[in-house]
């Protein structure tokens, strides 16, 4: 499975979310009203959220499986996450916040592998405009400017897998216009298997090469 | 006049930084860990807040006194007494402070968006990172405050501190417990001058700790280096 499967299994406070789905390549969106369990399904795939059963692959390994009490944590699942608040670090500037993950990784220590590292995080700044804005802190740069921070953050550490919750939801409709266009882009640049969270059916026709509608917790 | 300021300040400061360390791990253990007998931890822990410094003081001479269960196997296998002693005043001052330090950062680390602590793992923290690189710095006006009043707190610790460490004169007499005794023997012009010495410390480190905090909160939360 070189895409991302799920079955997951987990009892909320009014239902059971209960889905199943598998996909090669690509971009999957979930679709569904507010409390559909559309965060949770995306917290179980990251591992911020334990299933009660089921099963989660990506990029051929397993990192879930309760058959198997598989369970590798959040922290080496190498997912790329994108907040629907951003949760931009308010004490760390803009570089420090896109730098985070990359000092997690165990070739950070070996000063050649840095450098290689540190010049992929100025090409990917470069790329999400926002070099410009290193220094400053996500107090006081716009939600657009924070929106492309979250994105950098996500994508540099090469995620095998981007989980996006509602990336466009807080942004004007100038603004997402823009936006828009650099996503396809960036999707088209990194080629990321990618789960999307969107409430909007434009976004859903225009980023999804596969989509599922979640309805009380079970795909219509 | 000078003995007593200098033994506070030693003291105070060595049970400060027992209370910080301690403060902020339980505070950290309690509220974002499962450890078991969570509820049972912070009452204890706690406790000494609503006992008043008499009860503290003839617990810990209980326990630490030359027949207590701890004070016994200390002076028989290491020879070491605490009672009657500045490591007495330490303890007792340890106790009192570390339901405020703790307090503080739970009050801290409960105000922090779980949303940050979620982030830093997908990124591939350890939770040691999160909880340097997140939680700390996102924590540390509270922790700050809690650092500053438990100071203060040990500084004019007097109930247990009498009943633990005594009242010995360039050996365990603190400021506190000198302007007792000096009230007691009738020397006004010492306690006015001890009186004032820890109005104006206690003065001094609140009004910087107000003005600290308030300049944080204008600019806007976070610890912006």
């Amino acid at each position: 499975m070189s895409g991302l499967y799920f079955h997951i299994m987990k009892e909320l406070d009014h239902f059971i979310l209960d889905v199943e789905y598998s996909f090669d390549k690509g971009l999957l969106v979930i679709e569904g009203e507010s409390g559909a369990g559309k965060t949770t399904l995306l917290n179980c795939i990251a591992g911020l959220t334990s299933p009660d059963e089921g099963s989660i692959a990506y990029e051929n390994s397993v990192v879930y499986d309760s058959a198997r009490k598989i369970n590798i944590p959040a922290r080496d699942r190498r997912i790329g996450y994108f907040f629907q608040n951003y949760a931009l670090f308010p004490h760390m500037t803009v570089v420090e916040n896109i730098c985070y993950g990359i000092k997690n990784k165990p070739e950070y220590k070996e000063s050649q592998k840095r450098e290689e590292l540190v010049a992929y995080t100025e090409y990917v700044m470069q790329m999400f405009g926002i070099h410009h804005l290193k220094g400053k802190y996500p107090n006081s740069i716009s939600g657009g400017e924070k929106q492309r921070t979250a994105f950098a953050r996500a994508i540099v550490t090469k995620p095998k897998l981007l989980l996006l919750d509602e990336p466009f939801s807080a942004l004007d409709d100038n603004t997402k216009k823009a936006v828009y266009r650099e996503f396809l882009q960036i999707k088209e640049v990194f080629r990321i298997p990618t789960v999307l969270i969107t409430h909007n059916p434009q976004e859903s026709n225009l980023f999804g090469d596969h989509k599922i509608v979640l309805k009380h917790g079970r795909i219509l | 006049m000078l003995s007593p300021i200098l033994l506070s300040l030693k003291i105070a400061i060595i049970a400060t930084s027992i209370s910080f360390v301690a403060g902020t791990l339980f505070a950290y253990l309690i509220n974002k860990k499962n450890v078991p007998c969570k509820d049972l931890l912070e009452s204890l822990l706690t406790l000494p807040i609503v006992l008043p410094p008499s009860v503290i003081g003839y617990v810990l001479l209980a326990a630490l006194g030359k027949r207590g269960f701890i004070g016994a196997f200390l002076l028989e296998h290491f020879g070491i007494q605490i009672v009657f002693t500045w490591i007495g005043g330490v303890i007792a001052a340890c106790i009192v402070s570390l339901p405020l330090m703790y307090q503080n950062v739970k009050a801290a680390l409960i105000s922090i968006d779980p949303i940050y602590e979620k982030a830093a793992r997908t990124l591939g923290s350890s939770e040691w990172r999160v909880f340097r690189t997140v939680l700390f710095p996102l924590a540390w006006p509270g922790i700050i405050s809690g650092t500053a009043l438990s100071f203060a707190r040990a500084m004019g610790e007097f109930g247990a501190t009498m009943m633990v460490a005594g009242n010995i004169p360039n050996k365990t007499q603190t400021i506190p417990t000198a302007i007792y005794f000096a009230v007691e023997a009738g020397d006004k012009q010492l306690a006015n001058a001890l009186v004032l010495v820890m109005t104006v410390f206690s003065f001094v480190m609140i009004f910087a700790l107000n003005l600290w905090l308030k300049k944080k909160s204008c600019t806007g939360g976070g610890v912006e280096k």
